[in-house]
């Protein structure tokens, strides 16, 4: 007799993922899908996708999407999440779609404490324009727009935008993850849960960052890309939980959505 | 009531239970306004954004979702709010979109102007498509026009925009609200998550050139079903007249105190007032210009709608123009003294 021990995620659809070999979004796809099966939140469930690479995440979700403009996912989040409070509501964005164009869209969600989550994807460059520096670019780290490194005296610091929304009183649970292994996956599919639950019980903003491998634009083996996390990424954006106001008294009031 | 007080209220009576905005004069009174009102109805939302952009994409998302959904502006906010109505426009979404125009370019001032005419009338952002824009000249049309925007949002799926100033926006009128009609907007344009049915999703992304040549002939067969039904206009004293005076909104009202007074001199002067400033009605000023050549545009601009008026007329008649841009309102008085002159000219013309 043969067991069932491991199958595609209900809430995605057959379509094959489009993406780089050795990228984070289709990981992190697949978790946020399973998280929705696992919650059973599929029908009820509405998905902001950006501009960026993920744009094309309607072709993977089997669940209801409106794609948002570049950077504009959290105030499209808020419209809907306001129109329909009980549905469950998230925004799926890149570094450069969340900390450089979409900041005050995506800051200002946080403060109000919209009851929405959103999915921050931190590769530090530009994936889907080919490889520009993005806020989130380490010192030093070479793109196609910062071609000897990135320099802070010209081009400014990378961004921990979790940290800095995570000083806002409007903001519940907060976590940097990443998908470089199979015990940091299932860590990330943990905090997503945890994100997903938060929101359900109407707690208010929730995050999850995950840093994600970019081979591609990196111009890294798949393998080298995934080392370069734990060595030199996670370095500068340190993993583990940011804020959770469950566990914490220093996080301030909840904002009931 | 005062103008932007009488749109905030049309809209709630029209079922709006949305609102997103960011302050900017001579608007002001609108988002204030609605911040009461929104919280007095059921199910109402009211939202002070972080930024023009983040309003409109706000009142996107509530679209989507099902609302009728408002913002509100004024010149430099709209030009912000301009990568959202593209969005919208796109993604077939519809909306409302409120602009109390002012003097401009750039900051400007806050004086009553007509300088957006090209912006809202073209589309306003990028990409091939149109909005329909109606232009209100008292605060009855205020009302009127508020309700009626919401309907044709509905109906053909878009942003529609009312385009007015500082001088619609700020006087007190009586109004008499309308009966709003009920509304007619199909659920199966509704995101609201899949429930055990098939998925949906809402786009403007198109990669595929043919799709996207496709989705803009669609959007471009819907503009032209509108350019045929939906124009409006009121014509004034034309029956007879030797000039016909072109003016929309804040300017025509201006030109109807100038002819009503050249009227009791004698003088058979017009108006031709659009309201709907998109689509244009081009077919009724050509049939006016079957009985009369002699035309003056008169705008609280450099010169904008002239253009439409020129490509109405196609030529024909003489089309002379009076423009008052950045925030200076001329009095009916003095707009009588040029029409007056314009109207002599004529008569010379005809010797």
């Amino acid at each position: 007799m043969t067991k069932k021990v491991f199958g595609k995620p209900k809430c995605l659809k057959e379509n094959v993922f489009h993406y780089c070999a050795g990228c984070g979004h289709s990981i992190v796809h697949r978790l946020v899908a399973e998280v929705i099966d696992e919650l059973d939140i599929r029908g009820i469930t509405i998905g902001v996708p950006p501009a960026g690479c993920a744009v094309l995440a309607y072709n993977y979700f089997d669940i209801d999407m409106i794609e948002a403009q570049h950077g504009r996912g959290p105030a499209m989040a808020t419209g809907i999440k306001r129109t329909l409070p009980d549905r469950v509501v998230f925004s799926y964005q890149g570094d450069g779609d969340l900390a450089a164009i979409g900041i005050a869209e995506s800051f200002h969600a946080a403060n109000r404490g919209e009851n929405i989550t959103v999915i921050f994807i931190n590769n530090a460059v530009y994936g889907m324009t080919g490889g520009q520096m993005a806020p989130t670019t380490l010192l030093g780290q070479r793109t196609t727009t910062s071609p000897s490194g990135r320099d802070a005296v010209k081009e400014g610091y990378p961004i921990r935008i979790s940290e800095i929304l995570s000083s806002l009183p409007g903001t519940t649970f907060i976590e940097r993850c990443t998908v470089n292994s199979p015990p940091n996956i299932i860590k990330a599919k943990k905090a997503i849960k945890k994100a997903f639950q938060y929101q359900i019980d109407g707690l208010g903003f929730s995050m999850i960052e995950v840093l994600s491998p970019c081979p591609t634009n990196w111009k890294m083996t798949p393998i080298a890309a995934c080392k370069w996390i734990d060595e030199v990424m996670s370095k500068e954006f340190p993993l583990g939980i940011i804020k959770d106001i469950k566990s914490s008294d220093k996080g301030g009031k909840s904002h009931v959505g | 009531m005062q103008g932007n007080k009488v749109i905030g209220e049309a809209a709630i009576r029209t079922g709006c239970r949305f609102y997103a905005g960011y302050p900017i004069t001579p608007q002001n009174e609108l988002p204030e306004y609605m911040a009461e009102s929104m919280c007095q109805v059921k199910g109402g939302v009211f939202i002070q954004s972080e930024s023009e952009i983040a309003a409109i994409h706000m009142v996107a998302g509530a679209s989507a979702a099902g609302a009728r959904a408002m913002t509100s502006s004024s010149s430099p906010g709209i030009s912000l709010k301009q990568e959202g109505i593209s969005s919208m426009a796109a993604c077939e979404l519809p909306g409302v979109i409120v602009n109390m125009m002012r003097g401009g370019p750039g900051l400007g001032n806050i004086s009553p102007a007509q300088g957006d005419y090209f912006q809202a009338t073209r589309g306003g952002g990028h990409g091939d498509y149109r909005t329909i824009v109606l232009a209100p000249a008292s605060g009855q049309e205020l009302a009127d026009l508020t309700m009626d925007a919401f309907d044709l949002a509905d109906e053909y799926r878009m942003p529609v925009m009312i385009l007015a100033d500082g001088m619609m926006g700020q006087m007190m009128e009586p109004v008499v609200f309308k009966e709003p009609k009920p509304r007619q907007y199909r659920e199966r344009y509704v995101l609201k998550g899949a429930g055990a049915g098939k998925s949906r999703f809402i786009r403007g992304l198109i990669l595929d050139p043919r799709a996207m040549e496709e989705h803009n002939w669609k959007l471009a067969r819907k503009y032209e079903v509108i350019a045929q039904k939906e124009t409006r206009h009121e014509a004034f004293n034309t029956e007879d007249a030797q000039l016909i005076v072109t003016a929309y909104g804040t300017a025509a009202r201006i030109a109807k105190g100038a002819i009503k007074r050249l009227h009791d001199a004698g003088l058979k002067v017009g108006l031709f007032r659009p309201i709907t400033l998109w689509p244009f009605p081009s077919r009724e000023l050509q049939e006016i210009s079957e009985r009369t050549d002699n035309f003056l545009v008169f705008e609280l601009s450099t010169g904008q709608m002239i253009e439409d008026v020129h490509l109405a007329l196609c030529g024909r008649g003489y089309v002379n123009f009076y423009g008052r841009p950045g925030g200076v309102v001329p009095t009916p008085v003095e707009l009588a003294h040029v029409i007056a002159r314009q109207y002599s000219k004529k008569d010379r013309h005809h010797e």
